[in-house]
């Protein structure tokens, strides 16, 4: 059995998939990859299903000891690895030694990076997947983001090493976008003139509360005009959710299901990837577009994806 | 009857549907009903369902579906609720310690509504309550419909933590908290019992549609129960 010893878990790394679709009866949030462009890429670098299980490190990363070696990538954002001291190169799948160290640092561009390694890592899977859901302890190692001392499995595989790497149009399309683009949400017509005009002209600030349930935004307020209080409904990934406040809540991927604030908008399921490298303090924007549009980006982006030359051997 | 359905994309995969803008049994059961139709005769497309009082937002894949196909398809669908019988209802109850540390808004709840926290326990274990859905965390299952003397509205700041088990009102609903998350709800008590376990076969201990009564217990009681 091939492991990965865990160092040092970095500021906050959890093991995540594509995650658990279809629990929304029973009031569970799909959670995944905070970036699942960046996981689908980095387990077809390292010849796996694009859905395999990799971990997800935040702003730090860790330090991680492979006993019998592994053939690994690394994708998302840059955290200054090194192998043995030797800088690895992002987005390209290169083969650990036995007793080899990674080691990872600070973020020196977005706010996360994902480890795959070929196999994937084997937890036991709740609810159809292995992503960790912190709060409620679903999935993932234990339910919980590493710490040190632990010993992940490492799923078997035998498909040969092969040097891999995301072809630099992929990787220049999928650069992390800080004007997000949204279609309107359900309650935008509680909100009035002067305040949408706010909402798409000015910037917002990524707070520091912000984190994988929701990225809180500080900026213009932007109070919903009507009073009184919603009645409870569904909310979709990417819902910008307004409490009375006026400040702005993109909800994201281990988010609540159901809520009562006014959505004034909702992030295009193209740029959501992008959402997953927002770091606290980040400027970002909104950009409005239709429907019709959100839905072809998304399919001229999945097309892009399964193209051939996407990954170059 | 679908002339009163309203649809609204949520957004660029996701369509909600309301049946009008009222809580009501009667469409409750509706969305029960549509819910049980999509179970037995899923549409290619659809990822995950999202019922609440009076919607039922649908998440899809756009590659798969449009909000117009998914429309029809659901319209359909709502067209064949009339001849669907009304799913069976589970009786559940919830031991539950008021007051005290488990409790700890119980004597606001009182002063509030001038009562006894007697009377606020009495009354509040004294209905059958529906679980119109679960939502919000995992196992969070909104109770509804509170006695009209018991409706309080929600603290002013909402507590930063909230004990897992901790039963809690707001407006004319209750509910009880299965994990600590933050949360703005009148705390009255708290149950024993894990409202939500991955361990468990069943890992919600309520479902959409259970009939919910609440037992007051002492404190020699819930623990022996949570040592259980």
């Amino acid at each position: 059995m091939n492991v990965i010893q865990v160092e040092d878990p970095g500021l906050l790394t959890t093991v995540q998939d594509l995650g658990r679709e279809g629990f929304g009866p029973i009031g569970v949030s799909p959670s995944g990859a905070a970036d699942p462009i960046s996981l689908r890429l980095g387990n077809r670098l390292v010849g796996n299903v694009e859905s395999a299980a990799g971990l997800e490190m935040t702003l730090l990363g860790g330090t991680f000891l492979f006993p019998q070696g592994a053939i690994v990538a690394l994708t998302g954002s840059d955290f200054g690895a090194t192998l043995d001291c030797a800088a690895v190169v992002l987005g390209t799948s290169f083969e650990v030694a036995p007793r080899q160290t990674l080691r990872l640092g600070p973020t020196r561009s977005g706010a996360r990076c994902y480890l795959c390694v070929r196999g994937g890592i084997s937890v036991p899977r709740s609810l159809g997947s292995a992503s960790t859901h912190i709060l409620n302890g679903l999935g993932g190692f234990g339910g919980r983001p590493l710490r040190e001392g632990d010993v992940l499995r490492i799923g078997s595989a035998t498909n040969p090493f092969r040097k891999r790497t995301i072809a630099p149009q992929i990787s220049e399309r999928f650069s992390s976008r800080k004007v997000l683009r949204v279609t309107p949400g359900p309650q935008v017509d509680w909100f009035s003139q002067p305040s949408l005009h706010s909402f798409y002209e000015g910037s917002y600030r990524v707070g520091e509360q912000s984190n994988r349930m929701g990225l809180r935004l500080e900026g213009t307020p932007v109070a919903p005009r009507r009073a009184g209080e919603m009645i409870t409904e569904g909310v979709s990934l990417g819902a910008v959710q307004v409490p009375a406040g006026g400040l702005p809540i993109i909800l994201f991927v281990d988010q609540q299901t159901t809520g009562g604030y006014p959505k004034i908008a909702n992030v295009i399921s193209a740029d959501l990837h992008c959402v997953g490298q927002l770091r606290p303090r980040d400027e970002i924007r909104f950009e409005q577009v239709t429907f019709e549009a959100a839905r072809s980006l998304l399919i001229e982006q999945e097309q892009l994806l399964a193209s051939e030359d996407s990954i170059l051997e | 009857m679908t002339e009163d359905v309203q649809f609204q994309p949520a957004s660029d995969q996701s369509l909600l549907l309301y049946f009008g803008q009222h809580v009501t049994l009667d469409v409750h059961l509706r969305i029960r009903k549509l819910l049980r139709l999509l179970e037995l005769e899923p549409v290619p497309g659809i990822r995950n369902l999202h019922p609440a009082y009076c919607s039922l937002l649908v998440d899809f894949d756009a590659l798969n579906l449009s909000h117009a196909a998914l429309e029809a398809i659901l319209r359909s669908y709502i067209g064949r609720l009339d001849t669907l019988a009304v799913p069976n209802s589970r009786e559940r109850e919830i031991p539950t310690c008021y007051g005290g540390e488990f409790g700890p808004d119980l004597n606001e709840v009182a002063a509030l509504r001038g009562m006894t926290p007697a009377q606020v326990v009495e009354l509040h274990a004294s209905v059958t309550y529906v679980v119109y859905f679960l939502g919000f965390v995992p196992g969070f299952a909104y109770l509804g419909e509170l006695p009209e003397g018991l409706a309080t509205p929600r603290l002013m700041s909402p507590r930063r933590s909230t004990p897992p088990g901790s039963v809690g009102i707001a407006g004319n609903q209750t509910g009880i908290y299965p994990f600590a998350t933050p949360g703005g709800w009148r705390l009255i008590g708290r149950t024993p019992l894990a409202m939500f376990r991955p361990d468990r076969k069943n890992m919600s201990f309520l479902s959409i549609g259970d009939r919910v009564r609440f037992a007051p217990i002492s404190v020699a009681r819930f623990s022996a129960l949570e040592n259980a």
